[in-house]
């Protein structure tokens, strides 16, 4: 038997969040006494697989096939069911995100597999297999058990830490035989921004919420963004006016988020805005109202301008980094 | 058009969470309980679709008497009539099994259903029923359009959108901003109360998974405010002392 973990390419390169997903693996792998597989699809650009040997993985499987370097929801399912039967696998483990649920569900029933996505640390084994998940859009936890012999885990953002072990993995080309309807929905476009940094895979989240009057206004939350090496992300209202993108709103509609650091600049801190954050390692509210209700979600808070705040906040980031 | 749109039925998105003093059940107590927000963009949508391509909006719940509520109000703003499968909804197979149960043989064009539901955000259920059905599933989508036949959607993916086109019947998972939330009006609240509401047993008592304790988050230790006078002190915490930069 085996661990199988799904990685996820974006733009030919590997997400960070796969690589925490190796390393839930490999603490499975561990208690299990058995190996970790890495299923990686499509076209890696400038990176040498074995290197996954230091996140946990034994050995990579290279699906090294074109037709996997766009989000073909089906195929990446069929690519998976093979790599789980030729490996033995009784684990799945993906990093959680809009693609890897919707994959998990159908190799969940081909499968014949338990499925929890969400999952928020390691699981307990006595007897019983059950894992921690983020339940209620961030606002509570519970354990749940899984009772199939073959289990899928979605795993949060900072659920485990990486590892750095001192070893290489085995790469192993893998060949996949597609069925006919893998590719019956057709792709006919796709709109992405290039070179920015993804919301939900962001260290650090600069968001910024209908306090900042207008679109016009977001250059000075870019400047921030940019200075601190973050992702960008905002409220509702603010994507609902079309400030802003929408993938980019942030909340219980939105994208949840758990960052290392958050911070909340004109933003009133509505319980929907926060199911979407209130897992990230450290707040802070920037506000010019001291009753936001942010300031009660928050580490940290300054009660004032984001105007002012923001450009002297860029400054004192930028005089660190040099 | 047939369309089956799934909805369940979940705490208000404004509810504070409170669970029963042994960990073990939701303390429903006080709470508001609502159509699920992304499952309420999706009927909205199937509602919309009725309305330009004619045809018929079958909602579907699993879940107990308590429900019916909430699936009256899916009628009243315009669905046809429902169905409910009698059983707690615990598990996201079985609630699969059942959904899969009901729409089997009965030629739905299109099954809608939200990207998650917000009460144990599993985001699994449209691609399990996909896949019991031998169809095929998207979501998160954002956009769904039938032209000539042909299903146009967009997906939101990270940092960007993807454009397809597929072939009805398929299942999605929806989210804003497919529609906009619809809300009943008054005629559509009276002739709800008279439109058809079926009750059927669960088909198949399978379970996967059981959530075996529940728990709040640690509370937040007070807020740190910092002298809007002197904003750089904040970077030098966020350093010194969080150790985040
Ligand atoms: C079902 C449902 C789902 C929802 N889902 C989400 C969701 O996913 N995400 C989400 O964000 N919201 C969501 N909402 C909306 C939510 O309830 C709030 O309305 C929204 O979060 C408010 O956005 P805001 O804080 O940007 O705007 P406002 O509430 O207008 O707040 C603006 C804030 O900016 C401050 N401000 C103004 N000027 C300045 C200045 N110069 N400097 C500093 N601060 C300033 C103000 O004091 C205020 O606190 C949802 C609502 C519903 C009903
Ligand atoms: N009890 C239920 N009855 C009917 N549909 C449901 C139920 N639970 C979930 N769904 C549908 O499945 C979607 C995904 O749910 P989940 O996988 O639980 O996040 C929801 O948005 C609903 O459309």
């Amino acid at each position: 038997m085996s661990v199988l973990v799904f990685v996820e390419v974006a733009d030919g390169q590997i997400k960070k969040s796969s690589l925490e997903a190796i390393s839930y693996g490999a603490a499975i792998a561990e208690k299990a006494n058995t190996q970790v597989i890495a299923l990686v699809p499509g076209t890696i650009s400038g990176y040498d697989l074995s290197g996954l040997g230091a996140y946990g993985a034994d050995k990579v499987l290279h699906a090294e096939d074109e037709k996997l370097n766009t989000q073909g929801i089906r195929a990446f399912g069929t690519a998976i069911i093979q790599a789980m039967k030729s490996a033995d696998a009784k684990f799945l483990i993906m990093a959680k995100s809009s693609l890897s649920d919707i994959i998990g569900a159908r190799v969940s029933v081909e499968m014949q597999a338990a499925i929890a996505t969400n999952v928020s640390g390691l699981p307990e084994i006595n007897g019983t297999f059950s894992v921690p998940r983020s339940i209620y859009t961030g606002k509570a936890f519970g354990r749940v058990e899984l009772s199939t012999e073959c289990k899928i885990l979605g795993i949060r953002k900072n659920a485990v830490s990486l590892r750095n072990d001192d070893k290489k993995a085995i790469v192993e080309k893998f060949a996949i035989s597609f069925a006919d309807n893998d590719f019956a929905a057709s792709i006919t476009n796709v709109e992405k921004a290039d070179g920015d940094i993804l919301l939900t895979e962001a260290e650090i989240v600069v968001s910024g919420g209908r306090g900042l009057k207008g679109p016009e206004n977001w250059q000075m939350l870019e400047d921030l963004a940019k200075a601190l090496g973050a992702g960008m992300g905002c409220s509702k209202p603010v994507s609902d006016l079309e400030w802003r993108p929408h993938h980019e709103h942030v909340g219980q509609t939105g994208v949840k988020v758990s960052p290392n650091l958050y911070i909340a600049v004109g933003i009133s801190g509505a319980i929907q805005h926060l199911a979407g954050v209130s897992s990230s390692k450290v707040i802070v509210a920037i506000n010019k109202d001291e009753d936001a209700p942010f300031f009660k979600a928050a580490d940290y808070g300054i009660c004032g301008d984001a105007f002012e705040i923001i450009p002297r906040l860029t400054k004192a980031v930028k005089a660190l980094k040099n | 058009m047939k369309i089956l749109i799934c909805i369940s039925h979940v705490p208000d998105t404004t509810s504070r969470i409170k669970f029963t003093a042994d960990g073990k059940q939701l303390d429903k107590q006080g709470l508001q309980f609502i159509i699920g927000p992304y499952d309420d963009y999706a009927l909205a949508r199937a509602v919309e679709l009725k309305e330009a391509h004619g045809g018929t909006v079958t909602v579907l719940n699993v879940g107990t008497a308590e429900t019916e509520p909430t699936i009256r109000k899916a009628l009243a703003i315009g669905a046809d009539n429902a169905i409910r499968i009698d059983a707690e909804p615990t598990d996201s197979w079985f609630v699969a099994r059942q959904i899969a149960e009901v729409a089997k043989d009965q030629g739905y064009d299109l099954i809608l259903m939200g990207r998650e539901s917000i009460d144990f955000n599993g985001g699994v259920v449209h691609g399990m029923v996909a896949e019991m059905l031998g169809l095929q599933a998207f979501s998160p989508v954002m956009m769904l359009d039938v032209v000539d036949g042909k299903v146009k959607m967009a997906r939101e993916i990270e940092g960007g959108k993807e454009y397809l086109e597929a072939t009805m019947p398929l299942v999605a998972g929806c989210q804003e901003p497919i529609a906009e939330w619809k809300i009943p009006n008054m005629r559509g609240i009276m002739t709800a109360r008279t439109k058809p509401l079926e009750v059927r047993a669960a088909s198949d008592e399978t379970k996967l998974t059981t959530h075996v304790h529940f728990e709040l988050p640690p509370p937040k230790g007070a807020v740190v405010m910092i002298d809007p006078s002197n904003p750089e002190e904040l970077i030098q915490k966020l350093v010194e002392e969080a150790k985040v930069l």
